[in-house]
């Protein structure tokens, strides 16, 4: 943990590109030997692509890949894995039906497998660092937390000095979490190096010796050293700025409650509380933004409100009809129009056609023919596409060759087509280039001047700072801290995101 | 019904057990690996024209075996380079296999067609064994084809408990991600598991006309290649227990001609139902059983895997 350590990984301006999307554009990474380094940043910073490129997943397109100061040109996990590479992956690469000794042994050069000697050997390592777990049993039976263990101990049997663990709290619980902590730091002072890969601000000054930051695909803090920062830094390095296209609408008097939200509660996808006891109430003519380090609660808190996700507790009431457990449909007609974070997938399907996509929410309202597309389906098909400028090809085609900016018009146009008083859009802008971000930015503020209610959840802080009337800061599933976006200061708000409440 | 005939019976129930035995394993391993072929009943009629006509022109029952697995195995890799490298869905592809190989037999068959035989795997002489009443004839005076499915089902079971490879194979068909990111290609892994099952059912194809029926017709297989696609479901994937479901399965298939003889009123054509039915039924006990453990079948069964996608 000595700074004069050498450097066990150096990755020096990595760039690769995906079909539509720049994941690494110039990152760099530099991890001394025995420390526990944090990568932090947003989703679709560029993390797991480097990581991915680190362990052999992913050939970069440019850039150099050093490992204790020697190159090297990895062309499968296997490759890196020789050089004492191994990764943790956010889901696990684990066969279900095999035991923990099988999972561990699987792809190693023995031959012949001998089981006992194999299942001893991984017990040994088990308590060196710490590991509690039963070799003889089969994975389907283990905890994710266990589960975890086995992919650690797979790359601690294989000899491996660099550990690269992907987001490995995002499945654990607290406690989990904090043993995992443990686990790590003996694994370091082995003299092996671990790369912690996460958005947890509080984990990462937990854990670990130094962090470097990525944003947008670029290192914009490399290296810091985790005792000298602290979490509001953190967080306003992760969430940045990016060029303002949409100009901050005029202000204009909010009208009367359109979404009430009272007392909400739902789970995560662990059942375990993602939000908690949640108030907020939208007017109409306003925008309200959410801002938050991911993984608070946002996601889990919008399909709540979309009818996605059981509600535990509280009521979600639109213009007053108390829409709780209505499903989607049922609040889609009330009047909430929503545009989800996973637009292929949730939003759009990608295999149907435009029109099929375009009258998803209202095909029941339209039918008049014994065909589901019939002429009277395709005509609100192009109205859409008129009115939202979308550019498509043959309406009669799936939507999968549609680029990013063009689906989000779709989907966007579609919601915003049921004549909504309530909108919904999280992360509406992600991933988009820049006229996509304006047109989507633009079609907000219409719909707000409009008298629709906005909720905005974003992770681009500048987005949310122009477009909301008010900003709320949620933490671990509760709103900490309301701004005003006019007046807010940057800093204010990271350290909100950190946890920083309102009283404190 | 006398000894000699109760004899003959389970003598006969051994050789088609065995029969169904080595295209069932065949299928296991590719199943195993990932891949469903419901081509065996093609495969093993090709197997089946190709032996029998190897051996109608070399006289080497020997060559006309290994021709017979060389050709299948070649074969059903239309099927690996189909579902395995393209893509294309198993279940239609599979069942193409079934069709063209069929065809094909047929086409190649025609001429063989009451050709008495140009040679035959004659049957093992074990010796003093062989006397042995009872268990003699059962097991001691048998096609060494018998012998070779055995010893094809240790082997099998050995390869997929004991071996680094075995264990690649079944996590090809488990989980293919997680065997990608071990280092293994699966593409290679399914490839070698299909043409393997092809080989196989090609030798139970070759052992139908060079030792039980020592001649060629159309449709000489007569549905025992989907009877070992049923086979490998019965005996839950695993090859311990296909083999008791081959005797089964074979002494169903051995009663069937001898029901007349035994002077039974029972339908042939509803006892060749039952191995279906209790194929259906141990799917039912399986399907059950998976709500509180994962299923025997391997868990990718059907599923193409593509790397590096996003």
């Amino acid at each position: 943990m000595t700074s004069d350590s050498p450097l066990a990984i150096e990755l020096v301006d990595i760039w690769k590109r995906f079909p539509g999307v720049v994941a690494n554009a110039g990152a760099t990474l530099r991890v001394k030997k025995g420390t526990i380094h944090a990568v932090l940043g947003e989703n679709g910073a560029g993390k797991s692509t480097l990581m991915n490129i680190l362990s052999g997943v992913y050939r970069p397109d440019e850039g150099q890949v050093r490992i204790n100061g020697e190159q090297h040109w990895f062309h499968s996990p296997s490759d890196a894995l020789a050089s004492g590479i191994g990764m943790v992956h956010q889901e696990f690469r684990l066969v279900p039906s095999f035991t923990v000794a099988e999972n561990i042994v699987l792809g190693a050069s023995e031959k012949i497998i001998r089981r006992s000697f194999i299942e001893k050997e991984v017990e040994q390592i088990a308590q060196q660092f710490g590991l509690a777990i039963d070799p003889t049993r089969p994975v389907w039976q283990l905890s994710m937390g266990e589960r975890q263990r086995v992919e650690i101990l797979k790359t601690l049997w294989r000899k491996a000095q660099i550990l690269i663990l992907d987001e490995p709290t995002a499945v654990l619980t607290p406690a989990e979490a904090d043993e995992l902590g443990k686990v790590l730091r003996k694994i370091a002072e082995d003299g092996r190096t671990v790369v912690f890969i996460s958005h947890k601000l509080h984990e990462v000054t937990a854990f670990c010796d130094e962090a470097t930051v990525l944003r947008g695909g670029k290192t914009v803090a490399s290296s810091l050293k985790v005792e000298e920062v602290n979490e509001s830094d953190l967080a306003g390095l992760m969430v940045g700025s990016s060029p303002m296209i949409s100009e901050r609408p005029p202000y204009q008097e909010p009208g009367e409650a359109m979404l009430t939200i009272e007392g909400l509660g739902t789970l995560d996808d662990r059942f375990l509380p993602a939000v908690k006891n949640l108030n907020l109430t939208i007017k109409s003519g306003e925008i309200v933004g959410i801002a938050g380090v991911s993984g608070n609660g946002q996601r889990e808190m919008a399909q709540a409100i979309a009818g996605l996700r059981p509600i535990t507790s509280g009521k979600v009431t639109i213009s007053g009809k108390d829409l709780t457990n209505a499903p989607p449909s049922e609040r889609f007609t009330a009047g909430l129009g929503y545009v989800p974070e996973d637009r292929l997938g949730v939003g759009l399907a990608p295999r149907l056609t435009v029109t099929e996509n375009a009258i998803l929410r209202c095909y029941k309202n339209l039918r008049k023919s014994i065909f589901l597309v019939s002429e009277q389906a395709v005509n609100y098909c192009k109205e859409i596409i008129e009115r939202f400028g979308v550019r498509t090809g043959p309406i009669d085609e799936p939507i999968a060759g549609l680029s990013g900016g063009n689906l989000q018009r779709l989907l966007v146009g579609r919601e915003l087509s049921g004549n909504p008083k309530v909108v919904l859009a999280a992360q509406p802008t992600r991933g988009l280039d820049v006229q996509g971000v304006k047109a989507i930015q633009d079609l907000l503020i219409d719909e707000r001047t409009e008298g629709v209610a906005v909720l905005l959840i974003s992770e681009d802080l500048d987005e949310l700072l122009t477009l909301s009337d008010r900003l709320l800061v949620m933490h671990e599933g509760e709103i900490v801290k309301e701004f005003d976006p006019t007046t807010a200061h940057r800093h204010d708000i990271g350290a909100a995101m950190a946890g920083k409440r309102d009283e404190s | 019904m006398n000894e000699a005939s109760m004899i003959g019976m389970l003598s006969t129930t051994v050789s088609f057990g065995a029969l169904l035995y080595l295209a069932c394993i065949g299928e296991l391993i590719s199943e195993k690996a990932g891949v469903l072929n419901l081509g065996v009943e093609g495969m093993m009629a090709l197997g089946a024209v190709t032996g029998f006509l190897v051996a109608l022109n070399t006289e080497n029952p020997w060559l006309a075996l290994l021709v017979a697995m060389i050709v299948t195995a070649a074969f059903a890799s239309i099927h690996g380079i189909f579902t395995v490298v393209l893509g294309a869905e198993q279940v239609v592809s599979g069942l193409s296999l079934t069709f063209l190989g069929l065809g094909l037999s047929a086409f190649f068959g025609k001429s063989a067609v009451g050709n008495p035989p140009g040679a035959i795997l004659s049957n093992v002489d074990w010796g003093p064994l062989s006397d042995i009443p009872w268990v003699g004839p059962i097991l001691f005076q048998q096609s060494p084809m018998v012998y070779f499915a055995i010893f094809v089902g240790l082997l099998t079971s050995f390869l997929l408990t004991r071996t680094s490879i075995g264990l690649a194979l079944r996590g090809a068909g488990e989980s293919a991600s997680t065997v990608d990111t071990a280092g293994y290609s699966v593409v290679k892994i399914r490839l070698a598991a299909v043409a393997t099952g092809g080989a196989l059912a090609g030798a139970a194809g070759a052992y139908l006309t060079l030792s039980i029926t020592t001649s060629w017709q159309d449709g000489a297989t007569a549905g025992r290649g989907w009877i070992a696609v049923a086979l490998v479901i019965f005996g839950a994937w695993k090859p311990g227990r296909a083999a008791i479901g081959a005797l089964l399965f074979g002494g169903l298939l051995a009663l069937k001609t001898r029901l007349q003889t035994f002077g039974v009123n029972f339908s042939p054509i509803l006892l060749s139902m039952i191995p279906y039915l209790l194929t259906i039924g141990v799917l039912l006990i399986i399907s059950i059983r998976a709500r509180h453990r994962p299923s025997a079948s391997p868990s990718e069964i059907g599923k193409v895997y593509r790397r590096e996608e996003r």
